[in-house]
């Protein structure tokens, strides 16, 4: 088989030929070669970018927000998912009529939707957050080239105003505002957490390239308040508002044992869940952001801060003229009577007794008390912005600022401070730390501020202002003994006292041999002709607390009249009075 | 000798085999725990979704308006209460 030796086959090539194609193969090698290092060896980095940036991807984790419920569980703010329509100005085509149907569906003006759509160039942006299902499904549907649907978490208060004050809101970032929202922002917002994913073809990722930062959940947060306790709040003081045809007020409800918050309202107040038209007027938590002059219900704390000296006793008779003069002012009571015991300075109210009292200490004794109730300084319960009210120093007291703080005008304070303050005669002396958390009794250590008889004398002689001849009769709560005061105090209005406008407050506590429940209830300027506070805010008090008791549970401690008292036995059927 | 090689060659083989089966499992699973993952996380919102709705349903406002209007509901007066107190047996 040899083919040399054939003459027919015998190649008859010219050396040159053999040279040209053998050369232009090793050429074309050498391209091959060429452009195989050129992107193997020198270009590698960027090409591996490339393949890197389709395959492997970084995912956030999103940290769900945590909720925030009251004291038994029930939802207070929840973060639901919701679609937003985004934009990616690079892609974004968009026709006329698309542009209208798109306006059409969106529920805007197509100019000015056409101008928010044309003011960026580069990079996403939000078109509309968040959006109803319905309209997500229409915008889907129209598959415009450039716009797409992200899945956010929108924050829903399904109390509403009810406990708006309270619970505060977030922005559309979802970062907290106001309120329990601000004040616990890093422990209910958690953190997003990452991986590193490998994906496929089709964008599902098929492995974990590194180990993954677990996303840190936000964590639930249950609030001290009731919410059965603060819808009736909520309820009797906006209704008392509309009675009263008064500006707004504040209602503050604690337990006296544990210093937890159950209720806390103010009036005017703002929707949570509506985020248009926001105003900051009715956003202000009032009764922890703004003080007033207390007025009468500060007397309570004239009269401990005598008896804890042994100044004076609960039964020391006063003489109280009808007019008495401090410096250059004249102190008046509105029902004059000719000497009263100490009990009956707070029983009626008198302000004369008041300032008696209040003039045989000096300054320092005095600011004392005042400074160990707690005024003028902030009451701790980690609101965001609460006031410390003012009290101001001893040393620059005059007279007649003595004589006047007495009676609760000259200092400031702010409605939570002042039920804060009255803790002290509920709870046998101690103040007990607030708190707008839930939380377990045996946690909380106490501050005392009185001795426990100065508590026990103070809230026996406030026991008598809710009985006939006292200034809140209708604060009394049947079945139940209960232990306040009024106050009504002439509004400060640029920097003088308005003759015809008010504030009427009433602070109270029940049952009285033992109180559980503090409420502190603060009407501004009612002017549907009443406006004491005995009139005004007692009966919000009495609504309040009747409730309250009963959603509590807690036994009546009223000596009960003959026919509504039953001995009750294994055999004895329960009936209604009245059914039968 | 060539007799050794024939069956390592199968060694390697089966080896081979498993390896690519084993890595095929593993997707699989790691398509099923993502999966999983991602229905735990729908259901996650639906509970949200389904705990605003109770309270959406359950409004003391909306209970109490529903109570008075609808099923013509009032707070018991006063004289109607009586209020119970357990008396210890002796």
């Amino acid at each position: 088989m040899n083919y040399h030796s054939r003459k027919l086959l015998e190649l008859h090539l010219a050396s040159w030929r053999m040279a040209t194609v053998g050369g232009l193969i090793l050429a074309g090698l050498a391209v091959v070669a060429g452009r195989a290092f050129y992107l193997q060896g020198l270009n590698t980095d960027y090409l591996q970018g490339k393949g890197d940036a389709v395959a492997n991807r970084s995912l956030t984790l999103p940290a769900h927000r945590g909720m925030v419920s009251d004291r038994n569980g029930q939802p207070l703010a929840i973060s639901a998912p919701v679609e937003s329509l985004w934009a990616r100005a690079a892609e974004l085509k968009l026709t006329t009529p698309h542009l209208m149907q798109l306006a059409h569906v969106l529920e805007t003006s197509p100019d000015a939707l056409s101008r928010h759509l044309q003011s960026k160039r580069r990079g996403e942006f939000s078109v509309q957050r968040p959006l109803t299902p319905e309209q997500a499904a229409k915008v889907t549907a129209m598959g415009i080239p450039g716009l797409y649907l992200r899945r956010e978490f929108r924050r829903y208060y399904p109390a509403a105003d009810v406990a708006a004050h309270v619970v505060g809101f977030t922005n559309v970032d979802d970062r907290g505002q106001e309120g329990v929202e601000l004040a616990y922002q890093d422990w209910l917002a958690g953190r997003a957490g990452e991986r590193h994913v490998l994906r496929d073809r089709r964008g599902n990722p098929i492995r974990d390239l590194a180990p993954m930062k677990v996303a840190q959940m936000g964590g639930n947060l249950a609030l001290s308040l009731d919410l059965k306790i603060q819808y009736l709040a909520h309820r009797e003081l906006a209704a008392s508002i509309v009675a009263n045809q008064a500006h707004g007020g504040g209602i503050v409800v604690l337990d006296a044992k544990t210093g937890e918050i159950l209720a806390l309202s103010n009036l005017p107040v703002f929707n949570p869940n509506n985020r248009h038209n926001y105003q900051p007027g009715p956003m202000r938590n009032r009764a922890v952001i703004d003080t007033f002059e207390p007025g009468s219900t500060m007397k309570p704390f004239t009269a401990a801060a005598v008896l804890e000296r042994g100044l004076f006793h609960p039964d020391t008779v006063i003489e109280t003229p009808e007019t008495y003069r401090v410096g250059n002012k004249l102190v008046r009571d509105e029902h004059p009577h000719p000497r009263m015991t100490v009990t009956e300075v707070i029983q009626k109210s008198s302000n004369i007794g008041s300032v008696k009292m209040a003039m045989t200490l000096t300054p320092e004794q005095f600011w004392d008390t005042l400074h160990r109730a707690g005024f003028g300084q902030p009451p701790g319960s980690g609101f965001p912005g609460e006031t410390a009210g003012r009290l101001r120093n001893y040393k620059t007291w005059k007279p007649v600022e003595q004589a006047t703080m007495a009676y609760g005008h000259g200092i400031s304070v702010s409605l939570l401070q002042l039920a804060r303050a009255y803790m002290a005669f509920a709870n046998d002396g101690e103040v007990m730390p607030l708190s707008f958390l839930k939380r377990e009794p045996q946690e909380t250590v106490g501050e005392r501020v009185f001795s426990r008889q100065v508590a026990h004398e103070v809230r026996a002689m406030m026991e008598t202002v809710t009985h006939e001849g006292g200034t809140a009769v209708r604060a009394q709560v049947p079945g139940y003994r209960v232990a306040g005061k009024t106050g009504t105090a002439h509004k400060l209005v640029d920097g003088s006292y308005a003759p015809d406008r008010y504030i009427s407050s009433f602070v109270g506590m029940a049952p009285a041999s033992d109180p559980r429940l503090i409420i502190a209830v603060m009407i501004d300027e009612p002017s549907g002709g009443v406006y004491y506070g005995g009139s005004v805010a007692a009966p919000v008090f009495a609504q309040v607390m009747a409730g309250a008791l009963r959603q509590l549970g807690l036994p009546p401690d009223a000596p009960q009249d003959a026919t509504l008292m039953t001995q009750k036995t294994q055999s004895d059927p329960i009936h209604m009075k009245g059914r039968t | 000798m060539s007799r050794l090689n024939v069956l390592l060659a199968l060694v390697l083989m089966t080896c081979a085999l498993t390896l690519i089966n084993a890595q095929h499992r593993a997707r699989n699973y790691f398509a099923e725990l993502e999966r999983l993952k991602k229905e735990a996380r729908a259901l996650d919102e639906q509970w949200g979704q389904l705990q605003l709705e109770q309270s959406t349903w359950a409004n003391h406002a909306r209970v109490e308006t529903l109570a008075r209007t609808q099923l013509g509901l009032i707070p018991p007066p006063l004289d109607r209460v009586r209020v119970e107190t357990l008396a210890v047996a002796p």
